[in-house]
């Protein structure tokens, strides 16, 4: 074998166990830091095997499950797949402040860790689709500001929504 | 009209585009300068027609032609001015036109800048830009149609996803990255025709590099100011978060980064001609999967864009442009043989291969947890995401070795290093970095990464400033008189600019890797409900809330809260982070309000407030050295320019 044959051999053998090398690594830290996008049924269906993970869960706040602690900013509620209670659910205990508009009924996403009793999450999302869709009655946002517009009659009528 | 007006152009461009696809190759191949002449022809109509089009489209939207689905898509009578130019580019159809547009205007740029030169490989080259160009105008005649009538003409429209017309860096960020997007397809064409021509010779590299370096910096200037657009926008503090369609804007800018170092051991050593054109074609193709992933839908993020039906033709020109790439490389890559060798191990070339394996690696371990999801789920049915530590743990060692590089490199002589003169050239920046080591230690921080970042930082910087200095300097002798060592440092500016321009953007670097470790391992962060007169206390800054206050815009409603900002006792006027309500979104857009303090950013959101003004929840930060990614943007740029800046006939005469 000529030198310099052998010499690429040995540069081409050499890359090769570090890109597996690599490879490894690479892979087996991705698995250390999945984050799995579930479900209150995915969640109790798998939940002797999530202790360790960082879960995204999506589903429905529940009507008449929400506490909100402004002391200690912490929100507590039931998770579950339709807004009305009942059916599977899941128990969030979340801490930082909800979102403006977050209130019971509507979809959101936590993500966190489950103890098997409770879902404790550190980040709260409102789920928003970016479909245009006229505000509903008793939903119009603008009710909210017209009272600290300072100085300036209400212009448009109420509930009248663009 | 403007629906027929559109149509025609989008035709006469594909048209244009696969007539000059075609002749292109046949002139290539027969070496036919008529054939040549066509093609450039081809290439004019091609790149006025998609660029009239686009008048088109931002008329019909600036005079609110409903009757345009586009327009009926993303515009609102409601909408300020640059909102409704801007809506341009803020929707699937309507970012396509501009995309094809700006490929009209590099391919118009590329074929006047070559006129009568390169003769030989143009027809190729423009062959290949115009495949790609007839791809884009492909999806604008069928699936992705931004000027398709519609009947009735709806009154009004919803105006563009509020996210994006929150700020005004929106003008800014999305056609700065789209240059540097679609100007990459013009190295890629040049480089594919160097294969298909099966030679390299000196001439084709100033075009190659000349027409890296314009997208390069390009999608640089995009890359940052996308992070800092998410910085004073999206509200959570940070400037960068592993979001799929952030990686795919920085895949290609590390392909791209990797080409610009081995182009120089190419240029210099006569090696690694196939090595350094993949690494073009490489840059090329992740640009494709990058557009394919913010354009398709397939992931969820603020760029995706809606579900769309041009997903499958998409990948499908992405196998099209790989398997012909990888042919045209194995087929024909043996033709462009080395002409010289590499030199030592020591040596400057090797830090140019290591810098080049380091991107690399980056390039792929982003790469990989970028398309993991997509993976597992379409083999396993799990819907699962890649978590941002993943990619931090990968990056901050690479990141760490590019700038060990960064300094090791210019220290290396081309061909074999003497060991004892190397100990010599590095005296100085290891100095540097052991002075900044014990004073970082001596200020109390004890983390080891920030730590090893800002030592190795002030190596590469002492390193630059003085490749700089030296360049300038070359030469000088005090004894000529002060007009002579002007001349002199003039001339050797002109000289060595594509050495001290490379220093520069080097120097920009290090200000971002430096501001990238402060800001992640120092940064403080609070959350408190406050009533009037509460305050929050960050560390020595303390945030008062005073009052809440509404303001009604024609296209928004935005809430503000105001907050006196003070640092001990001294007063530093107020802050007043906002949501804004947009009538087409339910859940309001937040706008945070930041100060930069001596190198620190304050930096405020408003998460919710009471209806009568009572209570505000405010989440604060204080960021060090943020601002140093935005500074640094001036050395990108100037540096770059300085770098590829043209040269002009012959240098001006200097005596020696």
């Amino acid at each position: 074998m000529k030198p310099q044959t052998r010499k690429a051999l040995l540069a081409v053998g050499a890359l090769a166990v570090a890109a597996a090398a690599l490879g490894v690594l690479a892979l087996g830290n991705i698995e250390e830091n999945l984050v799995y996008y579930w479900t209150p049924t995915d969640l109790l269906a798998k939940q002797t095997s999530v202790q360790d993970a960082t879960i995204r869960l999506g589903g429905m706040v529940q009507k008449e499950s929400l506490v909100w602690n402004a002391e200690t900013l912490s929100l507590r509620f039931t998770m579950g797949e339709k807004p009305e209670p009942g059916g599977p659910s899941v128990v969030v205990v979340s801490t930082g402040a909800p979102p403006q508009m977050f209130r019971e009924g509507i979809g959101c996403i936590v993500e966190g860790r489950f103890d098997g009793q409770i879902f404790h999450s550190d980040r709260l999302m409102v789920k928003h689709s970016n479909e245009y869709r006229p505000p509903e009655p008793g939903e119009d946002p603008r009710k909210k500001y017209e009272t600290l517009v300072p100085e300036r009659p209400a212009t448009h009528p109420s509930g009248g929504g663009r | 009209m403007n629906s027929i007006l559109g149509h025609l152009l989008v035709h006469l461009g594909l048209g244009a585009a696969g007539f000059g696809l075609v002749l292109g190759l046949i002139a290539g191949f027969r070496q036919s300068p008529r054939g040549l002449r066509w093609t450039e022809i081809a290439a004019y109509v091609f790149s006025a027609a998609l660029i009239l089009a686009n008048l088109v489209m931002i008329w019909a939207l600036l005079s609110h032609d409903f009757s345009v689905s586009y327009v009926a898509k993303v515009g609102s009578r409601s909408s300020p001015t640059w909102v409704t130019v801007v809506s341009l580019w803020s929707s699937l159809e309507g970012s396509l036109l501009f995309w094809a547009g700006v490929l009209g205007a590099f391919i118009a740029l590329f074929t006047i800048s070559s006129r009568g030169r390169f003769r030989d490989y143009m027809a190729f080259a423009l062959a290949i830009s115009l495949g790609v160009a007839a791809f884009f105008t492909l999806l604008l005649a069928g699936p992705a149609d931004p000027f398709a009538p519609i009947s009735p003409v709806p009154a009004d429209g919803p105006g563009p996803n509020p996210l994006l017309q929150n700020h005004l860096l929106m003008v800014l960020h999305p056609p700065a990255l789209y240059l540097g997007y679609v100007g990459l397809t013009i190295p890629y064409a040049i480089a594919m025709a160097a294969v298909l021509r099966g030679k390299l010779g000196e001439g084709w590299l100033v075009p190659l590099r000349t027409w890296t370096l314009g997208p390069w910096i390009l999608l640089t200037v995009g890359i940052i100011l996308g992070g800092w657009w998410a910085y004073e926008v999206l509200g959570w503090g940070g400037y960068w978060a592993w979001d799929p369609v952030e990686n795919a804007s920085l895949l290609p800018w590390l392909a791209a980064t990797g080409y610009l170092h081995s182009a120089i051991v190419h240029e210099r050593r006569r090696v690694l001609k196939v090595w350094t054109l993949s690494l073009v074609v490489v840059a090329f193709l992740l640009t494709l999967l990058g557009t394919f992933m913010t354009r398709s839908g397939i992931f969820n993020s603020v760029h995706a864009f809606a579900q769309s039906d041009i997903g499958p033709v998409f990948l499908a020109f992405i196998a099209v442009a790989l398997l012909f790439s990888l042919g045209a490389l194995a087929g024909r890559g043996h033709l462009l043989e080395s002409e010289g060798r590499l030199g030592g191990v020591l040596s400057r070339e090797t830090s140019f291969l290591l810098n080049n394996l380091v991107l690399l690696v980056f390039t792929f371990t982003v790469l990989l947890g970028t398309i993991y999801p997509l993976l597992t789920e379409a083999l396993q049915g799990r819907k699962v995401s890649v978590g941002e530590p993943y990619f931090n743990q990968m990056a901050a060692p690479l990141g760490l070795m590019l700038v060990f590089l960064m300094g090791v490199g210019p220290a290396l002589p081309w061909g074999r290093a003497d060991l004892r003169r190397l100990a010599g050239g590095l005296g100085p920046p290891v100095a540097g970095a052991l002075v900044t080591l014990i004073a970082t230690l001596a200020l109390g921080l004890r983390e080891p990464l920030p730590l090893a970042t800002f030592a190795l930082s002030v190596f590469a910087t002492v390193v630059a400033l003085r490749e700089i200095g030296a360049t300038i300097l070359a030469h000088c002798q005090t004894s000529a008189g002060a007009a002579a060592v002007l001349q002199r440092m003039a001339h050797n500016l002109v000289a060595g600019r594509r050495r001290i321009g490379g220093h520069v953007v080097h120097l920009g670097v290090v200000m971002i890797v430096v501001a990238i470790a402060a800001s992640s391992s120092y940064k403080q962060v609070g959350e408190s409900a406050l009533g009037i007169g509460q305050s929050l206390t960050l560390g020595d800054f303390r945030l008062t809330y005073l009052r809440t206050e509404g303001r009604e815009d024609p296209h928004r409603f935005s809430v503000a809260a105001h907050l006196a900002l003070s640092r001990g006792e001294t007063p530093l006027g107020e802050l007043a982070p906002r949501l804004n309500f947009y009538a087409t979104q339910r859940e309001p857009v937040g706008a945070p309000a930041v100060r930069a303090v001596r190198g620190r950013d304050v930096y405020a959101s408003l998460l919710s407030f009471e209806n009568d003004g009572s209570q505000v929840v405010i989440k604060a930060f204080v960021n060090p050295l943020v601002s140093w990614l935005w500074w640094s943007l001036p050395l990108l740029c100037g540096g770059t320019l300085l770098a590829a800046w043209p040269r002009r006939r012959a240098l001006p005469e200097v005596k020696r």
